[in-house]
């Protein structure tokens, strides 16, 4: 097996409002570099919450989470923004693309943040991806002039910026056509069969999860395989 | 590098509501414009009051005191030193108004550092005849030059040259008021008899309006010797020696060390005119507190303006801090907008302010009392400025402060979930 890059022991988490409500019981996850793996599971079974702890973005959990073999427990608000940064490239199910700058600068951002490379070397780096995922033509549009498939296109090219070690998607396809869905879903599967890039991707799709490398399913806040 | 991100960020921002940013501007450039002009307008005024009497009064005023001696013979005989000496009714005996050895004194004042120029003076009560009308007044001998240096004679002049006053022997320059009870003109000869009944004739060489109705009626100006004269007194008698220091602030001081080393009597400026430095003080303060009350209002515009665009740009904010900004860097892109709204509305007020108090400065202000003053009197003191520029940053930056927090503090977790 590679080398793991995303790992979950014992994580629990219970919502304390109105009533005790324990939504994630004792999760073990080991996420390997390369892997295409959904998360699945019918709504409200905590697969979202999972995901969110795992993308470091909610702290308030029991157990441990590891990214790249670091331990996420003790890390501060800046730290833990630094890692998803750096580490983690996220696609939602709405686009979240801020509407005032062009397409280019919205991929650029993250990169611009991470402030590994010169802003006109993030701005290369920005074109490629663009071209990876075929809207390199729609770079200097602005946000709001997209459709909703290129604007979820953008969102993954922005995932892709500082090439992290995982992509993480809550059901990108959601808000998506059929068609749209299918060309989602092949630009993940290029992403992982061509630069062998790990994506971890929530959805309630069957016909999007059976083509992953692999599916976790959940039910009532545990894995059942 | 992460400053020009955020910068770009706050910028997109801010033109994207450009509309809600102009109004925020606008109000810090209104609050900091009237801030200036008031503030201008006020030390003017102040200015102009106050030099309507300090300007023409000395910083410390050395003179002798008509006062009985408090030092009794019974007190120094030796025999009488263990007894309680009770003496009764003492009176002043054979007093002299006159400063002994002024002129030491003005030697010896003219060395000092702290001095900026000395105006010696005598002033005596005389009565003007005007066929069998007899006017009390005062004449005032004094140094010409000096006295129009350092206290701004000329500027009261309102008819004739003062320095006629040295070239003309006995010539004279009445109060306005004084000049038409004596229907008195310029050329006139004036009748003035002394207080042992003595008449003197005296030229009128000018007119003089200070705007202080009791002054311009019973004052007038001739040079030293001529009171000398009427005096009948040598040429080194003297009553006032008037001294204008180079820093006001130190004349309490001052006068009190005159007052010890001349042995004489030594009254300062703040402690003859109080009142005039309780006035300018309330009527800055005043000023500074509506001033500051205006950038308060405009600093809640800015408050409500960053608090709408927090709840409007939620998605924003909850995606930057997904892709790795952290809550810090989102409040520094907000408090970037509020203090730059600062900045350009505080610039724009500092300019109006100037233009509007050059304005202020242009609209005729004639008052009969105040013969030097043709326009109302703008003061462009740069502190104000600096003031302005300063409150208009500080107010901005705690009013962005709290939205700011407020952004900073967002879960992206709620954001995104609850799409």
């Amino acid at each position: 097996m590679n080398e793991i890059i995303l790992e979950a022991k014992g994580i629990s988490k219970e919502f304390n409002d109105p009533v005790k409500v324990k939504v994630l019981t004792g999760i073990n996850i080991a996420i390997a570099k390369g892997e295409f793996v959904a998360l699945t599971g019918k709504s409200g079974c905590g697969k979202s919450t999972l995901l969110y702890i795992l993308s470091t973005m909610d702290t308030d959990y029991d157990g441990e989470l590891l990214i790249d073999n670091v331990s996420m427990a003790q890390k501060k608000e800046a730290a833990l923004a630094r890692v998803r940064n750096e580490k983690i490239g996220f696609v939602f199910q709405f686009h979240y693309l801020l509407e005032e700058f062009t397409v280019l600068k919205n991929v650029m951002l993250p990169g611009l943040k991470l402030a590994r490379f010169s802003e006109k070397e993030v701005e290369g780096h920005a074109m490629d991806k663009l071209k990876i995922l075929g809207i390199d033509k729609l770079a200097m549009k602005k946000a709001n002039q997209l459709s909703g498939g290129e604007k979820q296109r953008v969102a993954i090219a922005r995932a892709l910026i500082n090439d992290p070690d995982i992509i993480m998607g809550d059901e990108p396809t959601g808000n998506l056509d059929k068609k749209n869905s299918d060309n989602v879903f092949d630009l993940f599967k290029k992403l992982s069969e061509e630069f062998n890039q790990t994506l971890l991707i929530v959805t309630h799709d069957q016909s999007f999860a059976d083509r992953t490398h692999r599916i976790i399913e959940m039910e009532d806040g545990r894995i059942i395989h | 590098m992460n400053i020009k991100l955020i910068g770009s960020i706050a910028k997109a921002l801010l033109l994207a509501r450009w509309k809600q940013t102009m109004v925020a501007a606008i109000g810090v450039t209104f609050s900091i414009t009237m801030f200036i002009a008031l503030l201008g307008f006020m030390a003017g005024l102040n200015d102009l009051l106050d030099g309507l009497l300090l300007n023409r009064t000395a910083h410390i005023r050395l003179y002798n005191e008509i006062q009985p001696s408090k030092d009794q013979p019974v007190n120094r005989s030796s025999d009488y030193k263990s007894q309680y000496n009770f003496i009764h009714s003492i009176k002043p005996a054979a007093a002299r108004q006159q400063i002994y050895n002024s002129g030491a004194i003005i030697k010896a004042l003219e060395k000092d550092d702290r001095v900026l120029g000395i105006a010696p003076k005598i002033i005596t009560p005389v009565f003007f005849n005007d066929m069998n009308i007899h006017v009390a007044a005062v004449i005032n001998g004094i140094d010409v030059i000096n006295e129009s240096k350092l206290f701004y004679f000329n500027d009261y002049i309102i008819e004739g040259v003062s320095g006629d006053l040295e070239k003309i022997p006995n010539s004279i320059v009445l109060g306005k008021g004084l000049a038409s009870q004596l229907s008195a003109a310029v050329g006139d000869r004036v009748q003035v008899s002394n207080v042992s009944g003595e008449i003197f004739q005296l030229k009128v060489t000018g007119l003089f309006q200070t705007g202080v109705q009791e002054l311009d009626k019973t004052q007038s100006y001739t040079s030293i010797v001529t009171v000398q004269k009427i005096m009948a007194q040598p040429n080194t008698f003297i009553t006032d020696i008037q001294v204008k220091l180079k820093n006001v602030d130190e004349a309490p001081a001052i006068a009190k060390e005159y007052a010890g080393l001349f042995d004489i009597e030594a009254v300062d400026i703040q402690t003859a005119n109080s009142q005039f430095e309780t006035g300018s003080f309330v009527r800055t303060l005043i000023s500074y507190a509506v001033g500051i009350v205006l950038l308060v209002v405009a600093g809640f515009g800015i408050y409500n303006i960053l608090n709408m665009m927090i709840y409007e740009k939620m998605d924003t904010i909850a995606i930057l801090k997904a892709t790795g900004f952290s809550g810090r860097d989102v409040q520094n892109i907000f408090l970037t907008i509020a203090t730059s709204i600062g900045v350009l509305g505080g610039l724009l007020g500092l300019l109006l302010g100037f233009s509007l108090s050059a304005v202020i400065d242009q609209i005729p202000f004639s008052t009969a009392s105040l013969p030097t003053i043709k326009t109302y009197p703008v003061n462009y003191n740069p502190v104000f400025y600096v003031i302005g520029a300063i409150f208009s940053l500080v107010t901005t930056f705690l009013a962005g402060w709290f939205p700011s927090r407020k952004a900073s503090k967002i879960d992206p977790v709620i954001i995104i979930r609850g799409k």
